[in-house]
């Protein structure tokens, strides 16, 4: 399309409404009305083509209706997100297709089969957030880029049509002196902290012209934002595992392919106590103990360069105490304290005269090691048979069987020996549980204590996105504050063969700028400036 | 201390009272210039700043008893939102100047310190997920935007009262009612509790609570809506009328269920005995009130707020909350409903600011959409502690 050349003579883009230069309207909608300066009459894309697809698809993107009608559908999305619980929030053991159904209702059920209950993670939830990007950058880009072009361009001296259908205009008697008016209105205009240029007998004054970046600095922000939460997909920016380490045990970092080592040495936790005064009441009211502190003490090491297969050489790094709101962190990867389990770990045993409960000797089994075979002196010894840490009888097989290697319920099928039953007698020992299948042993074996271990829960993470996030963050508050707290002001002033006139506009807060601008006039002995929109209104 | 810090706050509870009896009558008396501060109205205002300041003292010593800033649970953090709308207030009034604002401001506020002082008041513990700097920082300055984005609301509703056609009956006339009503029932609520509370009324229920332990439930209040499979223990206390449903699943659900309900009945009462000493509408009465304001400056106010409340609150309830979870956690977004819920209002103002500076929503439908933000922040605060778990429900 053909440039439209002003009769400045400055060439315009087509479908420019506002000469960027000189102000002339170019498209004047009706010679009475006020100028629409939103855009300074700018060439906008959107309103200039609208012809093919590209063109039908930007206007729609570029539309603040649409993209209002985006923010509140995933308003509305996240908000029926919260009515039930998402599936992360579900015990984990909880089968959802039921549990919904089960808790809820049919309420719960409908909710199931819609998908809500992944709904953050759903194709259209994230299509959403996608479209929220798309329409954030074609407005920015849209708007922002004529809206560039045409504040740089803007001209001192400005077309008489222009300062006359501006919202704010005046037209003042002309001073006898001119160089001593020109100078006097500079000078409170400086005061006013505009800045100022001039060209002859033309003053543009402008103030806060960076207030109008705001929007699109804090857009750039937030595709900076969305752009950096689906970085995470990139291999290697981002790693989420989780680790379960016992007490005293040693242990390869997940993720850190074999570079790092981690000992766990002692877990501690600790809950408060009702006698400390000032929590007494709370802690008295709650009836349940209150956790004070999970705390991993750690020692983490760094593996040496090894050969394939061969054990690692590891040095020490640092000593830490992992707790809530204190992960350890190193080389980019964190360690969080997420979790913990006091696990059993020696299980205690008399072997006993079945009659007269009489010791004859004692022994302690490993619950995740065990021994074959335990010499109690004097002859006596017993045989473990059988190990079932996490048992359960199988009504299929009819057999007892472990669910897990880890021991929750551990038992055992025990052979007894003693100089009076060489030939040995069995028994199966459970948790509260005795069973003597031959009903006739001499000896049984007794239950005589136990010995727990802590093993924590530590979560490994390494996020490279996080700073990218963090900038767009930042950026995005500094476009906010940028385009909400300051006002871009402009006025300009005409000194004119017969009068002098003075017209004014400012992208929000019309209070203000007539508060500041009543006050030079008066000092000056000006005419006041009438507010054009709100005379016409009252008309 | 604890005792002093307590007594502070009763003591701004009643400055703060008397403030809004001086902005009520700054409006009746009658000087020419009517929206401008007269006598009145600026004792309002000094009175303002003095409960402030007492407030202040109450959350200061509290502190100092508890050894961790007072914001960590309902009772706390909803004291404090209350002082942070008082603190909007003082800052929005400085600017303006408008007597009117203190009319609806002020007993806003006092509702929603009464309403936080329902909740146990001891002095808790912090478990090790709150135990951070960041508690302070993140919750104070999130209260602090939801505090100024509570005066647009108080804007809003004066630019409603004050415009909205009261010669008939309407849709709009119907909204604004509904929208005091819902103001009278936190009276309601508050008169209500102190009724009861003053009587010594007691019903026991026992019941499996929300960790699924079986526990007995003491209600202060008569019960309509009873815990779920609850069993009475009291003879001959009154109700229940019905059992709370089982899917509510906040700390102590039921008994607030039932509060809920009493406050919605209690204000009921107080709005039909209103309306018919008064024979009009409540809006129709508080007009005349407004008859000499300015409400061009009413809507500047309220577009005002909200452009220095959102950046507040979006660096407090997300940005600053975000970082937190990263290190409590380990992760700086989950879903979880309070998160969520903060993301709706983070949006909706958003929508707002889009519909205000780009397409041109000012006066009466900017107003409402002040009043509708209003609800979502309340939301967040009642409704996803009570009725929705999450890991925000601390209280």
């Amino acid at each position: 399309m053909d440039k439209i050349k002003c009769d400045c003579g400055h060439l315009n883009p087509y479908g420019t409404i506002i000469c960027e230069a000189c102000g002339k309207p170019i498209q004047e909608e009706s010679p009475e009305k006020l100028l629409n300066m939103r855009y300074e009459g700018t060439a906008r894309r959107s309103q200039t083509y609208n012809t093919n697809a590209v063109d039908k698809i930007w206007n729609f993107f570029s539309s603040v209706k649409v993209g209002v009608w985006l923010i509140v559908i995933t308003l509305i999305a996240s908000a029926i997100g919260t009515i039930f619980p998402q599936q992360m929030y579900i015990p984990p053991t909880a089968n959802p297709a039921a549990y919904y159904e089960e808790e809820y209702g049919m309420l719960g059920e409908i909710y199931y089969i819609l998908g809500f209950h992944n709904l953050y993670s759903s194709w259209w939830f994230v299509l959403l957030l996608g479209l929220i990007g798309v329409s954030i950058t074609v407005a920015s880009i849209d708007r922002g880029v004529p809206l560039f072009r045409s504040l740089r361009n803007q001209r001192v001296a400005k077309h008489d049509n222009f300062l006359k259908k501006q919202r704010m205009f005046a037209v003042s008697k002309r001073p006898e002196d001119e160089e001593q008016f020109m100078e006097e209105i500079l000078f409170r205009l400086k005061e006013k902290r505009y800045r100022i240029r001039r060209e002859g007998n033309s003053i543009l004054a402008e103030k806060g012209r960076f207030s109008r970046w705001g929007p699109y600095v804090n857009h750039v922000g937030l595709i900076i934002f969305l752009l950096g939460s689906m970085l995470r997909i990139v291999p290697g920016l981002y790693l989420d595992e989780d680790m379960w380490i016992r007490e005293g045990e040693t242990k390869a970092i997940k993720g850190t392919d074999q570079e790092y080592y981690l000992k766990h040495d002692k877990f501690t936790f600790e809950v408060y106590d009702k006698k400390e005064e000032r929590f007494s009441e709370a802690l008295n009211r709650v009836q349940q103990p209150v956790p004070k502190n999970y705390q991993s003490d750690v020692t983490l090491y760094k593996a040496d360069e090894k050969l394939p297969g061969a054990k690692p050489d590891l040095s020490e790094v640092k000593d830490y105490s992992i707790q809530v709101n204190k992960p350890l962190e190193f080389d980019g990867y964190s360690l969080y304290q997420v979790d913990y389990r006091q696990e059993m770990r020696y299980m205690h045993f008399e072997l006993q005269n079945a009659e007269t409960e009489e010791a004859v000797g004692s022994f302690s089994v490993d619950l995740l090691n065990p021994k074959d075979d335990f010499d109690l002196g004097d002859g006596n010894r017993v045989e473990l048979e059988g190990y079932y840490p996490d048992f359960y009888f199988d009504k299929e097989t009819k057999k007892p069987a472990t669910k897990t290697n880890i021991p929750n319920n551990p038992a055992f099928i025990f052979k007894m020996f003693t100089p009076e039953t060489p030939e040995g007698e069995v028994a199966f020992i459970g948790i509260r549980q005795n069973l003597d299948p031959s009903g006739d042993n001499q000896y049984k074996v007794a239950f005589d204590g136990i010995d727990t271990e802590f093993t924590t829960g530590l979560t490994v993470k390494k996020d490279y996105t996080l700073p990218i996030i963090l900038i767009g963050g930042i950026i995005f508050m500094i476009g906010v504050v940028q385009g909400l707290y300051w006002n871009h002001r402009r006025v300009w002033v005409k000194v004119k063969e017969e009068d002098v006139w003075m017209a004014a506009h400012t992208n929000k807060n019309w209070h203000g700028i007539r508060r500041e601008l009543d006050d030079i006039t008066v000092k000056l002995n000006m005419k006041q400036l009438v507010d054009q929109q709100e005379e016409s209104k009252k008309a | 201390m604890a005792q002093l810090s307590s007594s502070l706050l009763y003591i701004a509870f009643f400055i703060y009272f008397t403030a809004t009896i001086l902005f009520v009558v700054s409006l009746t008396v009658k000087e020419k210039d009517g929206t401008k501060s007269n006598k009145w109205g600026k004792w309002g205002y000094i009175l303002s700043i003095i409960g402030f300041i007492c407030q202040l003292g109450y959350f200061i010593t509290r502190w100092i008893a508890a050894g961790h800033a007072p914001v960590s649970n309902l009772f706390e953090f909803t004291t404090f939102f209350g002082m942070m709308m008082v603190f909007g207030f003082i800052i929005i009034y400085a600017i303006y100047r408008l007597n009117v604002l203190g009319v609806f401001a002020m007993p806003v506020a006092l509702l929603v310190i009464a309403y936080a002082s329902m909740f146990p008041r001891e002095i808790e513990p912090l478990i090790p997920a709150l135990q951070s700097n960041w508690l302070k920082i993140h919750v104070t300055t999130a209260a602090l935007g939801e505090g100024i984005l509570a005066i647009s609301f108080v804007a809003g509703l004066i630019y409603l009262v004050a415009t909205i056609d009261q010669s008939k009956g309407s849709m709009k006339t119907g909204w604004l009612e509904f929208v005091l009503y819902t103001l009278l029932s936190t009276l309601g609520f508050i008169l209500v509790s102190i009724g009861f509370g003053a009587a010594n009324y007691q019903a026991s229920f026992e019941w499996v609570n929300e960790s699924g332990n079986q526990a007995e439930l003491v209600y202060h209040m008569p019960a309509i809506a009873s815990p779920h499979d609850g069993v009475k223990l009291t003879e001959g206390a009154f109700g229940p009328l019905f059992e709370a449903p089982a899917w509510m699943e906040g700390v102590d659900a039921p008994k607030k269920l039932n509060t809920f309900i009493w406050s919605l009945f209690s204000g009921l009462i107080l709005y039909l005995l209103l309306r018919l000493s008064l024979r009009k509408r409540l809006g129709a009465a508080l007009k005349p009130l407004m008859k000499n304001i300015n409400t061009q400056l009413v809507d500047e106010i309220s577009y005002r707020s909200i452009a220095i409340g959102f950046p507040v609150f979006t660096l407090g309830a997300l940005i600053f909350a975000m970082i937190w979870a990263q290190a409590a956690w380990t992760r700086f977004w989950g879903w979880d409903p309070k998160e969520v819920w903060a993301l709706i209002t983070f949006l909706f103002y958003a929508a707002y600011l889009h519909l205000r500076l780009a397409r041109d929503w000012h006066g009466e439908k900017s107003a409402w959409l002040c009043v509708l933000g209003f609800v979502i922040i309340m939301f967040n605060l009642i409704a996803v502690n009570i009725v929705i778990v999450g890991l925000h429900s601390y209280a």
